[in-house]
């Protein structure tokens, strides 16, 4: 029987505010365990909660974004449950009425394809404490500097059919979150977490399967990772002749297996109420207008821009916006060195290697954009070939200087001049008479010996064009 | 001394006829002869009282002082204050000590008062008759075998037996008004928000609202003022102006138009208490107020739907106490479950208990919607009711409560009866309005209290109309025996 996968993605994406979502603590991340929780975030008695107006601004941000429709009136509501590192015994997140409601992203598909998924909504609510299992001989210690950061959980459409849409989706709003400045989306520190909610059907049903969710992934590489093993998991049970249980499921890397954490029965009933604490957050225009009016170009849309107004290939464009950084890199490069597909090549190339072996994102590259379009605008005005040009990019890269101090330095300015070349051209030609005949005799791979005698004698100096044009006049019978 | 209003003993302080440490050695003398008896404190805090009051006779001297400069009053032990035990009449909280101030201690501190102690109260202030406080119940002044009401019953007995000028209070369902009704105080519940509930110890959020228990008005209105505001503390808090209380009082009530809503002279009220009612109802009249027949046809609903919204938001307040962090932990737990299991099982008390098992019933997944949801939705039809009503007038009177102070234990074992207590009280709390006891004519030597509910915001009206009430008759004077 074949197969159909049905994925939905709940995000939390950890909002980049300095303090709390509903008190004045600081959200720094690695201080000393419980050095950053307030009499608020530990759930002391008579505190109250005062919401963080950077959260909702960043959350309005976010919603119009994904071109979502945002709530006028959303309500912040309990989620009651019993955990050490839960302080008051609830959650304070949005339940009913969520702050941003349905909206939607393109995702790009390997074949090349668009395809566009849902997004069922986004709401804010705090993230809780960390529980220490470990150290404690036999018992469990709490950090609670993590109770009260800030998160905005983006929940999707039930709309991605493989591990590979699903990844593509998740790194679709890892790179939104980003790119409008809402989230650092540091996966590591715990800045970016994924839940997945994964069933199987036949193919042509159209009545979802059981469903299990697979909680708290925290790489795009254990996400897809996690969705194989789980769906080959359940066509297994479903083909042995058993049935899927509704159940929550954790992902073991170590092991690349997930493994039941509850069912459906164990579940929490979370008595979800309104939050009497804080009153219905109500989002005038003014606000709306103010937290939404210096968003960015956003990634899809500038991609397209890319390809229209600079010719540059889809892949390309997809490639230089991945973060707003390197796009803003890559056109300030361009519009400096005046030739943007020369622009693109080198950073997609040269510059993302080196960053890559270097381990370094674009924002610490040793090389900015003005020292980049520098060495370009010496390709361009023929000053350097492209092999000299790498070397020359190399000890930019080392710290020997910009371009024309190097070219300068290492005496590699390429040899364009005719009066130069000719002679040399004629005495390899008077050097090597054999050679030539059989040149003329039609063995044309010989042209590139003499390319490379050439290029031997001027220690790769030469302008390779006009080498070739010259040769080919000199040789000619 | 002990009879002086405020204003009075504010001028005999600015006279030099007093200080504040005089008065405070006298309350604190007071308290150690009578509280033994009446067990209204849970914590006095005679040196940090004393201290306060040389403070306070320090500042008068600089010409530094406020209408409340020196005169010791009380908290009730749900306020929490920095560095005195705040325990909330339960186990639970025995050892807790708060590392910050309420803000309506925080603004009583500023304004000079000195604090003699925290009063008793039924645990959580979930209770009519102060009987489920961890420290045992406090016993009425006027008479010994009865309660006080609750849950503000510490602080009710305090002011009854002139153990402290006034105190403060909370009222989720008729916690300030029942005991000032049943102790013959004067007992304020603000409009919803019109107090900060930031360090104030949640019971049921969308209904607590802290206020004052005072002998007279005109003792409720500077402390009100000192009290009253928006607090960016708390976000339900009204960023409304605040009045000037004092000023008010004085304001003429002719032509004042009361309502009197026929459900509240029904069934189940005492005859004579309704007799005593009616009679302070005439002399208003008498005053120059126009009064009618109003209807509140949803009021008979307050009850079961506050025994549905309160314990809800209870049950989830309460959750903190967990034995993790703060407050009590039972000893050497056995895992998570039990530890659990076993320090909410011995920190909290019976009623403490029943109404988070109500309050998680009545928020669970397939009872929400005929329970929470429900209840929610007749407390719309409640507030739209005093909505109607104060279109045509601009007090709701009625009796606080349907029978005098009864005595200790004589409903313990009956939690319905206990609840019907507050029928007259809980209408108020569901629509957020202000909310005033007076006392009236005694029944039987036992006090009786006069209801008054205003419109949203409008304490000023309550204050003046209880205080023209209270300058034509001498029902507030009278002192339980033995205590003037």
């Amino acid at each position: 029987m074949s197969w159909e996968t049905v994925i939905g993605l709940e995000i939390h994406t950890q909002l980049a505010t300095r303090s709390k979502i509903f008190s004045g603590a600081p959200t720094r991340f690695g201080a000393d365990p419980n050095t950053q929780a307030c009499a608020i975030d530990l759930g002391l008695p008579g505190v109250l909660p005062v919401l963080n107006r950077e959260a909702v601004r960043l959350a309005l941000r976010f919603g119009r974004a994904i071109d979502a429709e945002i709530a006028e009136r959303s309500v912040f509501a309990r989620k009651n449950y019993f955990y050490p590192d839960l302080p008051k015994g609830y959650q304070i997140s949005q339940y009913e009425r969520p702050i941003v409601g349905r909206g939607r992203v393109e995702i790009l598909l390997d074949d090349g394809a668009e395809k566009t998924i849902g997004v069922t909504r986004a709401h804010l609510e705090e993230d809780a404490g960390k529980s220490l299992h470990e150290d404690f001989h036999g018992l469990t210690g709490i950090d609670l500097n993590r109770a009260g950061t800030p998160l905005l959980e983006i929940v999707s459409e039930p709309d991605l059919r493989s591990p590979q849409e699903a990844v593509a989706y998740a790194r679709k709003i890892h790179q939104i979150v980003r790119w409008i400045g809402i989230s650092d989306g540091n996966m590591q520190e715990g800045s970016f977490r994924m839940d997945a909610n994964v069933s199987v059907r036949p193919r042509g049903e159209t009545r979802l399967g059981t469903r299990t969710e697979i909680k708290n992934i925290n790489s795009f590489r254990f996400l897809e990772r996690a969705l194989v093993f789980e769906i080959e998991r359940q066509i297994d049970v479903i083909e042995g002749g058993g049935r899927i249980v509704q159940e929550t499921r954790l992902y073991d890397a170590e092991r690349d297996e997930t493994r039941s954490m509850r069912t459906k029965e164990e579940a929490n009933d979370y008595r979800y109420f309104p939050d009497p604490d804080l009153l219905p957050l109500v989002i005038d225009g003014d606000f709306l207008a103010a937290a939404t009016a210096d968003l960015p170009e956003l990634p899809d849309v500038r991609r397209a821009r890319f390809e229209r107004d600079h010719g540059l290939s889809p892949y390309d464009a997809g490639l230089l916006t991945a973060s707003r950084e390197l796009a803003d890199y890559f056109e300030a490069v361009a519009a400096r060195c005046g030739d943007a597909k020369l622009a693109a090549n080198w950073i997609n190339g040269e510059l993302a290697a080196a960053l890559n072996k270097a381990g370094l994102t674009i924002e610490a590259s040793p090389l900015g954009s003005e020292g980049l379009a520098g060495l370009l605008a010496r390709i361009a005005d023929g000053t350097l070939s492209g092999k000299l040009a790498k070397q020359v990019f190399e000890a930019i890269w080392a710290g020997e200087g910009d371009a024309d101090a190097v070219i300068e330095a290492k005496g590699l300015r390429q040899i364009s001049d005719a009066g130069t070349i000719e002679p040399l051209i004629d005495a390899i030609i008077a050097a090597n008479p054999t050679q030539v005949e059989q040149y003329r005799a039609g063995k044309e791979k010989l042209f590139g010996f003499f390319v490379g005698q050439v290029m031997k004698e001027t220690q790769g100096k030469a302008n390779p064009q006009q080498v070739n044009e010259i040769l080919r006049r000199r040789l000619a019978p | 001394m002990l009879e002086k209003t405020i204003a009075e003993l504010t001028a005999d302080l600015e006279a030099g006829r007093c200080s504040s440490r005089e008065l405070t050695e006298l309350y604190l003398e007071r308290i150690e002869r009578l509280d033994p008896d009446l067990n209204a404190f849970i914590t006095v805090t005679a040196e940090a009282a004393l201290t306060a009051a040389e403070r306070a006779d320090a500042r008068r001297r600089a010409g530094d002082a406020g209408p409340l400069t020196g005169i010791p009053i009380a908290h009730k032990d749900i306020f929490c204050t920095r560095g005195i035990k705040t325990s909330c009449g339960s186990r639970m909280l025995d050892n807790f000590i708060a590392p910050y101030d309420a803000t309506v201690v925080e603004r009583l501190e500023r304004a000079g008062v000195v604090l003699l102690g925290k009063t008793n109260m039924d645990e959580f202030a979930m209770g009519s008759s102060n009987e489920t406080s961890w420290y045992g119940p406090v016993r009425n002044p006027w008479d010994r075998t009865r309660v006080p009401g609750g849950s503000s019953g510490g602080s009710a007995a305090a002011v009854a037996a002139r153990l402290c000028v006034a105190a403060t209070a909370t009222d989720t369902g008729g916690s300030i008004r029942q005991p000032a009704a049943l102790c013959g105080l004067t007992g304020l519940k603000p409009t919803y928000g019109r107090v900060s509930r930031w360090g104030m110890i949640a019971f049921a959020s969308s209904l607590d609202q802290g206020g004052i228990l005072a002998r007279s008005a005109a003792d409720v209105a500077p402390l009100l003022q000192a009290i009253a505001g928006f607090d960016p503390q708390d976000s339900t808090s009204a960023d409304v102006p605040v009045p000037d209380y004092a000023a008010a009082l004085d304001a003429d009530i002719a032509g004042l138009r009361i309502g009197l809503p026929e459900e509240y002279f029904g069934a189940g009220l005492d005859p004579a208490v309704a007799a005593s009612v009616e009679a302070a109802i005439e002399e208003l009249r008498r005053l120059g107020a126009a009064v009618r027949p109003i209807r509140l046809p949803n009021g008979p609903l307050s009850v079961p739907v506050y025994y549905v919204v309160a314990p809800a938001e209870c049950s989830s307040n309460l959750a903190r106490y967990d034995g993790v962090r703060f407050g009590h932990r039972c000893t050497d737990p056995q895992g998570l479950e039990d530890l659990y299991t076993r320090t909410r099982a011995e920190g909290f008390g019976a009623e403490v208990k029943r109404r988070i098992m109500v309050g998680t019933y009545v928020l669970s997944a397939g009872y929400y919607d005929a329970y929470y949801l429900k209840a929610q939705q007749i407390r719309q039809l409640i507030a739209e009711d005093f909505r109607r009503a104060f279109a045509e007038v601009d007090l709701i009177a009625g009796p606080t409560s349907p029978t005098t102070a009864f005595p200790l234990g004589a409903k313990v074992d009956d939690p319905v009866a206990m609840y019907l207590n507050d029928i007259y009280t809980i209408a108020a709390n569901l629509a957020g309005l202000p909310a005033l006891s007076l006392p009236v004519a005694p029944v039987g030597g036992l006090p009786v209290g006069l209801h008054l509910i205003g419109n949203h915001f409008d304490e000023p009206r309550l204050l003046a109309t209880a205080h023209r009430l209270q300058q034509a008759t001498d029902w507030h004077r009278a002192a339980p025996p033995g205590c003037a």
